[in-house]
């Protein structure tokens, strides 16, 4: 990746967080931590690697990504409007009444979400099945799932592991957004998902681990997924938790958290934007 | 009366109706938690192996990715037994079927007393209060093979989650060629004026009997199929409430929450009728024969009778 290629997508990153910060202030609160901790994935799906046409959301070959840890739905919202699916000014309607952005991503009422999904790890196993699809259909699509590591703790997420490493999906490339901490605690505290790259490797996935905050890394590991024939790839996003949202980084509370006018002053002045 | 078997069994007429659909629409698929034996649909997987999803014993999983297929373009039908296919996945069903408003059609065997021998923990005595509640969602069960072989294209392309409940084995014929299906729309089976039984599933063959009990004792009774319990046929329920002010549901379901719920709450609320409700009474199931249980839950054609007689007494 070429230097001016990598400021693109770090800026186009910190856009994401800008403007979902926005929102949630917005509307007073949200789900900051796990939104924040994906910016840089969707900045390099939605601003380099997805095969995707705003003006036609509903393309049939298009790539397709599930949110599967829904909550995280503001942060997919900016990218899909900074992309062009709808206007910019449409996201500060964030979980006011009558949006069509609410907190959990819904197909049904957002342009350009492929899955609904809140309820912890029921996208992932949509995604299985819309990677099944689009396999019987014989289309180029890729499937992009993004889950969580306190959503791993799910049995339905190996449900969907075991029978998508056995049916040999290698147009599925999963993201698990492993920034430590959930609702209670630690993942750690709470019921620890280590050792989590064997765990798929067991499973019978192509195991990538980087930093989740690092464009070029979450790019080259999705280029070395598409290389992948024989599998479905689970790439390992190392993440802090409300990453680039200084009044709460690193803390368990930003999983929810209220957002008021100073706080979003003081972290869009850190993050360079205004 | 003369009862006949019909020559082919349900789950046979349900498989062969896949097969013959998706043999003109590559957007039908199956999915299925390793109970195709029990469901016998082995003959689609013959058919269509590239078609056939079965996921194993993960019933959650296997919803999921109905879901997820009929979010690519397909048009899943997704089996277990009755109590697999709803309350154990039934966060699955409600959210990434009906929420998201998918056409997944799920499809559940053995329902009530049917499970007969797999006893209490396989008998589902709330599957259709279950998917009656969750908004979007089509619930239906089938009398007979014909209504069956009809009901299937018409499941097939209604565009929402639906929910089948299906008797495995042979049902006593009801319908002749000459009948017309409609999803939605109950079905006179014999006019009446002095009660009604609603009914569904199994117990339709059971209410004809009873009316003809009750026919030998001067009452008059109408028998009415209610085979789409949601969305309700209002106008029907209403029009012979109205007609004979003595309503009976009968079903192969706890009375809780299901047709008979279902029928008092329009009651209620438009047209109060004096009413009993003949099913499983709020109590879980257990081993047996359909002979032993049918009788030890109030299930017989006498029982429909009895709260037929009741009804029309206490009208008075």
């Amino acid at each position: 990746m070429d230097i001016n290629e990598k400021d693109y997508l770090v800026g186009k990153a910190t856009d994401i967080r800008a403007l979902a910060l926005k929102m949630f202030k917005e509307i007073g609160k949200g789900h900051v931590g796990g939104a924040m901790s994906i910016s840089d994935l969707l900045a390099v799906l939605y601003f380099k690697r997805l095969n995707i046409r705003p003006e036609e959301p509903r393309w049939a070959d298009r790539d397709r990504v599930v949110l599967s840890k829904g909550h995280a739905g503001p942060a997919l919202y900016a990218a899909l409007a900074l992309r062009g699916f709808f206007p910019v000014e449409e996201c500060l309607t964030l979980n006011q009444p009558g949006t069509n952005l609410p907190s959990h991503c819904d197909m049904n009422r957002t342009i350009g979400i492929d899955m609904t999904a809140g309820s912890l790890a029921q996208g992932f196993s949509a995604s299985v099945g819309i990677a099944l699809a689009c396999r019987l259909d014989k289309r180029d699509s890729k499937v992009y799932a993004i889950i969580g590591d306190g959503e791993s703790q799910e049995g339905q997420i190996w449900e969907a592991a075991m029978y998508a490493g056995n049916q040999k999906l290698s147009n599925l490339i999963a993201f698990c957004d492993n920034n430590g901490m959930q609702i209670d605690g630690t993942t750690n505290e709470i019921n620890s998902i280590e050792p989590i790259a064997d765990k798929w490797t067991a499973f019978k996935w192509n195991v990538i681990t980087c930093c989740g905050h690092d464009v070029e890394a979450i790019d080259a590991a999705i280029a070395a997924a598409h290389t992948e024939t024989e599998r479905p790839t689970m790439i390992i996003l190392n993440t802090v938790k409300g990453k680039g949202a200084n009044f709460c980084e690193g803390t368990v509370a930003s999983h929810s958290t209220t957002v008021n006018q100073e706080q979003l002053d003081s972290a869009l002045a850190a993050l360079g934007r205004n | 009366m003369k009862i006949e078997l019909d020559s082919k069994e349900m789950r046979a007429v349900y498989t062969e109706g896949l097969i013959q659909l998706a043999k003109n629409d590559d957007r039908i698929v199956l999915c299925e938690s390793d109970l195709m034996g029990a469901n016998g649909t082995k003959n689609f997987k013959k058919e269509f192996p590239e078609r056939t999803f079965d996921v194993g014993i993960a019933e959650a999983n296997m919803i999921g990715v109905a879901a997820g297929l009929a979010a690519g373009g397909k048009i899943p039908f997704a089996n277990s037994f009755t109590p697999f296919a709803t309350r154990r996945c039934l966060d699955q069903v409600t959210i990434s079927c009906a929420y998201a408003n998918l056409p997944v059609k799920i499809g559940g065997t053995d329902p009530g007393i049917c499970a007969q021998l797999n006893g209490g923990t396989h008998m589902s005595v709330e599957d259709v209060a279950l998917m009656r509640a969750i908004p979007n969602m089509t619930v239906f069960e089938p009398v007979d093979a014909e209504q069956m072989r009809q009901a299937i294209p018409q499941i097939a392309y209604n565009g929402k989650p639906t929910y089948i409940r299906i008797h495995r084995t042979a049902a006593n014929t009801v319908f002749g060629p000459d009948y017309r299906f409609e999803l939605g729309k109950a079905d006179v089976l014999r006019d009446g004026t002095d009660t009604v039984i609603f009914c569904t599933g199994i117990m339709v063959i059971r209410a004809l009997e009873a009316a003809e009990m009750l026919a030998a004792e001067g009452i008059s009774a109408a028998v009415v199929n209610i085979h789409t319990v949601k969305p309700l046929d209002e106008k029907t329920v209403l029009e012979y409430a109205a007609k004979t002010r003595a309503v009976v549901t009968a079903e192969n379901h706890s009375i809780v929450g299901a047709l008979g719920g279902a029928v008092a709450e329009v009651l209620s609320e438009k047209c109060p009728t004096v009413m009993r409700r003949v099913g499983i009474k709020d109590r879980f199931g257990e081993v047996g024969k359909l002979s032993y249980l049918e009788k030890v839950m109030g299930m017989t054609p006498a029982d429909i009778a009895a709260a037929a007689k009741e009804a029309v007494a206490a009208k008075a």
